[in-house]
C-alpha cells in the first residue's frame, strides 16, 4: 500500500465498492493479478473505466473482429478516434457515429448535447474540419408520458450545440416504437475534411515530451458514465441525473479552432480528446498506443470545483477538454494559441518510458498502473447466444387488400414513422458554412466540398423491426439501405461507420441478435465493397428487464465528382417516364402496410439479394452520373407507393403509375417492401429499360410524372395536397398536444 | 476596395460571409479578431452570424461591449457602411447602432429554413441591387430573431423608410412587429437584417437571391 495518500488509504475496497463499480469477482480477480497488490480507490476507478462495457468493448469485441475494415480507400480504420477515407484531391474524410443513449433518456437536452458535442471532438482530434453532422434517433410510443418530452428536449439539445458551434446538422432519422419506452436511442455522426496527409493520432511518444491539457475546467460532472452507460436502468434511473454532462458548444468552438490552428504547425505528437472516462481514457489510450508511459500530475489540472481528489479528477467527463503530447520545447507557441482563444492551457505530465500510468497528487503517488495489462487484458467475452427463431413467411394472399389503395397510402405516408420530419430538421441550423447542396428530407445530405464542385453523401441508416424478426437479413438491410441511399443521389459509397444498440448482452437471446446482425452487417459490407472504418457499441438498452429492438445504426459515406450529376427525389417536371429498377414480389411480412393499414407486426423480413443490390445500384449510379435520371429515390419502407409519393410531395407534380403486373396483388405492389429497387424518373424510360434488360438488370415502365394528384391504375387518385397534408401534420401536431 | 468582417470567439458564419464578399468585391476581407482595438480604413464592415461570446447573458450583448465594436462604431459614424447578419443585427441593437430589440422567437424554438422577404426600401448603399416590392428568398437561422421596438419607434422606422426588408405576410417566422427583418439606422448606412443573404449566393447552395445585395454594394461603393 506504498502507493497510496492518506485519503486514498481511507477507503477500504470492500466486494461491494468493487460490485459498484460494475466489475465481476472474475475481474476483480485479474486486477489483483495484474497490481500484484491491492488497488487504491483511485486504480480500482481506472479499471472500472476502462473495463467498461462502454470502453472496453468486452462483449462485442469477439463479433466486431468479423466485420471487414480495408479497402484502397481506408486511410485508417476502427481502433482510432474515427475512420479516415480517402476522397481524392489530397483530401480525407473523418468520419464516426456515437451513442449518447443513456443520458439522454436521464437528461435529454444535455445527454444528447453532448453527444453531439463528443463526436465533433472524435473527428477535430483527427485534424478535420467538421463540415456536417448527422443523426439516428430512436423514440418510445408516441402513446407514452414522456416521448413528447424527450423529443423536445433531444432536438432542442442536438440544435443547441450543433448550431451553436456552427456545423450543420443535414440529416437523419427519426422512429417511434414501445420498446424505446424505457431507452431511447440518440446515436450522432459527424463528418470532417482534412488534408490528407495531416491527419492527427492519438499515440503518445517520446519520452520527456510535455503532456499537455487544454480546454475547460475539470469539474465532478459525468463521474462514471461510462459505467453508467453499462448497465441497465431499473425504476431509479433518474436518480443518475449527476452523471449527465454538462456541454457548453460556445467552449468547444473555441477548442476546435485552437486545436486546428496548433494542427497547422508541426508541434503535436499526439492528440486525443477527452470523452468518456475522462482523463483515464485518454491517458491509458495515447500511452498505450505509443507503447510508453505517462506520468501525470494531478494538481495541474484546472479545476473548476475546490477539493477534488484524484479519483473525481481521473473519472470526471467535463466536456470540451483535450489532451495533447507536444515536441519538445513547443509548450510556449502552442500556450499563446490557446491563449488567443482564452482556454485553459496546462503541462500536467510527461511521457515516460516506463509503460506505466503514474499519478502524482501533492507530493505522493495515489496511482501506478502497468498500462499493457490494464488494455491488453482487458476481460473479452465470447458471450453465449441462441440464435433468433426464424420468423414465418406471410403470403400476400393471407393480407387483407385495403378498402382503399389511396387512402391507405396517405396513412402511410402520415404515420408516426413516416410522417415528415421537418419539425425537427428545421430546429437544426442545416445551412451553415453554405455547401448544403441537399438538405434534409431526402435519400442522402450532400454536403459539397468546399471550394470544390466535388461533395460528399451521407445518409443514416436502420429497419429495427426487420432486426427484430430476423437479425442477419436486419442487419443487411441496414447496410444495403445505406448504400441504396448513397447510390440513389449519384454518389459512389465509400465506407460506414456503425452504432449497434442492443439490449443486456449477458442474455443470450440479446447475444444471439448481435451475433446475427454483426455477421449480416458483415456478409453486406464484403458484397458491396463497403468496409467499416469506425464505430461505436451501445449495450445494456433495457429497463426493467424489458429490451429495445435490436438497431444497428449504419451510418453511410459516399463521394460525388460533380455536382452537377447528382439528383434528389424532387420530380422536376411533367412528361417523364417512370422506371422502376428492380425485382417486385410484393413482400409484406414486416412491412409498413402489414403493421399500419392491417395491424400485424410480424412476419420474416424481405429477403436481401447482394447481388442483386449491387448490380442494380451500380446500373443506376451509372445512369445518374452520365446525366440521365431526373430524380430517383430508393425503395423502402411503405414499398413502390411510399416513394412515388414522396417525389411527388418534394415537388409537387404528380404522376400517374400502372396497375400491379399480372399476377401481383395491388397492395402487394404497391406497399411490398422487396430490396434492391428503385424508383427513376427520366426522360427516355424505353432507351433505359433496353439498356437495363441487356446488363441483366430488372428493369420496367411504371408510369410517368405530370398533374397535381398521384393516380394509380387510372381509378385510385389522390391529390398530393392531401398527401402533404397528412405527411407534414402529425409531427407538428403531436408535438402540440397539450 | 477594403472590406472587413469582424470576427468574435463564437461567430460561425464569418467565412461564408468572406466568401460571398470575396465573390462580390474580387478580394478578400480582412478577418478583424475581437481583441484589435484599431480599425484601417474601410468601405465596408461586415457583422457576422454565429454565437458571439456563446450568447450568454443575451444574443449579442457581450459583443457589443468589446473593444472593437467602439472601433466599428466609429467607422460607422464616420458613414462607413455597416452590415450585421443575424447575430450581426443582434449585436448592432444590443450596442444601440439600431434601434429595438431581438427577442426569442415566437415559436420559442429555433428556426431554420427558407423565408420569402419583401423590399421595402432601396434607399440604402445594400440595397442598391434590389427593387422596392421586389419578393426574394432568403434562408433564416435562429432562436433569437423576434424583432421589437415600441410604437412610435417603429412608426418612425416605417415613416422614414427605414425599413429595409419584411417578411413576406405569412411567413413570419419568429412573430417580428410589423414582419420587420431588416432595418437601417437614419444616416442610412448601418443595416442590420436576420435573413442571411451571405447564404444565398449560390444555386448550388440556397439559391442566389442574396447576391444582388453583395454585388450592389460594389457598384454603390464605386459610385
Amino acid at each position: 500500500m506504498s502507493a497510496a495518500t492518506a485519503a486514498s488509504k481511507a477507503i477500504e475496497i470492500t466486494p461491494e465498492l468493487v460490485a459498484e463499480h460494475g466489475l465481476s469477482t472474475d475481474e476483480y480477480a485479474l486486477i489483483l493479478k495484474i497490481m500484484g497488490r491491492e488497488p487504491n480507490i483511485t486504480e480500482l476507478g481506472v479499471f472500472s473505466a476502462m473495463w467498461s462495457e462502454h470502453c472496453s468493448y468486452k462483449s462485442s469485441k469477439v463479433w466486431l473482429k468479423t466485420l471487414p475494415t480495408e479497402g484502397p480507400q481506408v486511410i485508417c480504420g476502427p481502433g482510432e478516434n474515427a475512420g479516415v477515407v480517402d476522397i481524392g484531391e489530397g483530401l480525407a474524410a473523418i468520419f464516426k457515429i456515437e451513442s449518447h443513449n443513456h443520458p439522454s433518456f436521464i437528461e435529454p437536452y444535455q445527454g444528447a448535447a453532448t453527444g453531439v458535442g463528443g463526436i465533433l471532438r472524435d473527428v477535430f482530434t483527427m485534424g478535420a474540419r467538421p463540415v456536417a453532422n448527422m443523426n439516428a434517433l430512436r423514440f418510445g410510443s408516441p402513446d407514452h408520458p414522456k416521448t413528447r418530452h424527450l423529443v423536445s428536449g433531444v432536438v432542442a439539445g442536438i440544435g443547441g450545440y450543433g448550431n451553436c458551434i456552427g456545423v450543420p446538422t443535414v440529416g437523419g432519422e427519426t422512429e417511434f416504437d414501445p420498446a424505446y419506452n424505457g431507452n431511447i436511442l440518440v446515436n450522432a455522426m459527424t463528418v470532417g475534411i482534412a488534408d490528407a496527409d495531416r491527419i492527427f493520432y492519438s499515440a503518445a511518444g517520446g519520452p520527456g515530451n510535455p503532456v499537455v491539457y487544454v480546454g475547460s475546467k475539470t469539474g465532478r460532472d459525468g463521474i462514471h458514465g461510462a459505467t453508467m452507460a453499462s448497465a441497465e436502468f431499473d425504476q431509479d434511473s433518474e436518480e443518475k441525473r449527476p452523471t449527465v454532462q454538462v456541454g457548453d458548444p460556445f467552449t468547444e468552438k473555441l477548442v476546435m479552432e485552437a486545436c486546428l490552428e496548433l494542427m497547422a504547425t508541426d508541434a503535436i505528437v499526439a492528440i486525443q480528446d477527452m470523452g468518456a472516462a475522462g482523463l483515464t481514457s485518454s491517458g491509458v489510450e495515447m500511452a498505450s498506443k505509443g507503447s510508453v508511459g505517462v506520468e501525470l500530475d494531478l494538481d495541474l489540472v484546472p479545476m473548476r470545483e475546490e477539493g477534488m481528489t484524484p479519483y473525481e479528477l481521473m473519472l470526471s467527463e467535463s466536456q470540451e477538454r483535450m489532451l495533447i503530447v507536444l515536441k519538445p520545447g513547443r509548450e510556449a507557441e502552442a500556450r499563446a494559441i490557446f491563449e488567443k482563444w482564452e482556454l485553459d492551457f496546462a503541462v500536467i505530465g510527461r511521457v515516460t518510458d516506463t509503460g506505466r500510468l503514474v499519478l502524482k497528487f501533492h507530493g505522493e503517488t495515489v496511482g501506478d498502473i502497468e498500462v499493457a495489462p490494464l488494455v491488453d487484458n482487458a476481460p473479452e467475452y465470447d458471450r453465449p447466444w441462441e440464435p433468433t427463431p426464424k420468423s414465418p413467411i406471410i403470403h400476400i394472399d393471407d393480407v387483407a387488400a385495403p378498402n382503399d389503395p389511396m387512402e391507405a397510402l396517405k396513412q402511410i405516408v402520415g404515420c408516426p414513422n413516416m410522417a415528415s420530419r421537418r419539425w425537427i430538421w428545421e430546429q437544426y441550423d442545416h445551412m451553415v458554412m453554405a455547401d448544403t447542396n441537399q438538405r434534409p428530407g431526402g435519400d442522402s445530405a450532400v454536403v459539397r466540398i468546399h471550394g470544390t464542385d466535388r461533395a460528399l453523401a451521407i445518409t443514416t441508416d436502420s429497419t429495427p423491426r426487420y432486426c427484430l424478426a430476423d437479425p442477419e437479413e436486419g442487419g443487411k438491410q441496414a447496410v444495403a439501405e445505406a448504400w441504396r441511399n448513397l447510390t440513389a443521389v449519384g454518389a459512389t459509397p465509400l465506407a460506414v461507420t456503425n452504432n449497434l444498440n442492443f439490449g443486456n448482452p449477458q442474455k443470450p437471446r440479446i447475444m444471439g441478435q448481435i451475433a446475427g446482425a454483426v455477421s449480416g452487417m458483415g456478409t453486406a459490407c464484403r458484397a458491396l465493397n463497403f468496409p467499416v472504418v469506425s464505430g461505436n457499441v451501445s449495450l445494456y438498452n433495457e429497463t426493467s428487464g424489458e429490451a429495445i429492438l435490436p438497431t444497428p445504426v449504419i451510418g453511410g459515406l459516399g463521394l460525388i465528382e460533380d455536382l452537377d450529376r447528382t439528383v434528389t427525389v424532387a420530380i422536376p417536371r411533367e412528361g417523364l417516364d417512370l422506371v422502376l429498377i428492380g425485382d417486385t414480389k410484393g413482400w409484406l411480412g414486416a412491412s409498413l402496410y402489414l403493421r399500419e393499414i392491417a395491424g400485424r407486426a410480424e412476419g420474416a423480413p424481405p429477403p436481401v439479394d447482394l447481388t442483386a443490390e449491387k448490380r442494380n445500384g451500380d446500373f443506376v449510379r451509372g445512369l445518374i452520373q452520365a446525366g440521365r435520371v431526373a430524380a430517383c429515390h430508393d425503395l423502402s419502407d411503405g414499398g413502390l407507393g411510399a416513394a412515388v409519393a414522396e417525389m411527388a410531395m418534394a415537388s409537387g407534380i404528380g404522376a400517374t403509375l400502372t396497375d400491379a403486373p399480372a399476377g401481383l396483388a395491388l397492395h402487394g405492389w404497391l406497399f411490398g417492401e422487396d430490396q434492391a429497387r428503385y424508383l427513376m424518373a427520366v426522360e427516355n424510360g424505353a432507351d433505359i429499360i433496353a439498356e437495363a434488360t441487356a446488363a441483366g438488370v430488372p428493369a420496367m415502365s411504371v408510369g410517368q410524372t405530370g398533374g397535381d394528384a398521384l393516380t394509380v391504375a387510372g381509378t385510385h387518385t389522390i391529390s398530393i395536397q392531401e398527401l402533404r397534408r397528412s405527411h407534414e401534420e402529425w409531427l407538428p401536431a403531436f408535438m402540440a398536444r397539450p | 476596395m477594403k472590406t472587413a468582417v469582424i470576427v468574435f470567439p463564437g461567430s460561425n458564419c464569418d467565412r461564408d460571409a468572406a466568401v460571398a464578399l470575396e465573390a462580390a468585391f474580387g478580394t478578400a476581407p480582412a478577418m478583424i479578431w475581437h481583441r484589435d482595438n484599431t480599425l484601417p480604413n474601410l468601405d465596408l464592415i461586415l457583422l457576422p452570424g454565429g454565437f458571439s461570446y456563446g450568447d450568454y447573458l443575451r444574443s449579442g450583448a457581450i459583443a457589443a461591449r468589446s473593444p472593437v465594436l467602439r472601433a466599428v462604431k466609429e467607422q460607422a459614424d464616420r458613414g462607413v457602411p455597416v452590415i450585421g447578419i443575424c447575430n450581426g443585427f443582434q449585436v448592432l441593437t444590443e450596442s444601440g447602432l439600431l434601434p429595438g430589440v431581438l427577442m426569442r422567437n415566437a415559436g420559442l424554438k429555433y428556426v431554420c429554413r427558407d423565408v420569402d422577404l419583401v423590399v421595402e426600401s432601396t434607399a440604402s448603399p445594400f440595397m442598391r441591387g434590389y427593387k422596392a416590392g421586389q419578393r426574394i428568398t432568403v434562408p433564416v437561422a435562429h432562436h433569437d430573431g423576434n424583432y421589437f421596438a415600441d410604437d412610435a419607434t417603429l412608426d418612425r422606422l416605417e415613416g422614414d423608410g427605414r425599413v429595409a426588408f419584411r417578411y413576406a405576410a405569412h411567413d413570419n417566422p419568429n412573430g417580428s412587429a410589423r414582419n420587420i427583418a431588416g432595418i437601417l439606422n437614419e444616416r442610412g448606412n448601418v443595416l442590420g437584417m436576420m435573413p442571411h443573404p451571405e447564404r444565398a449566393i449560390d444555386p448550388k447552395h440556397c439559391g442566389t437571391d442574396g447576391k444582388a445585395m453583395f454585388t450592389g454594394l460594389v457598384e454603390a461603393l464605386a459610385a
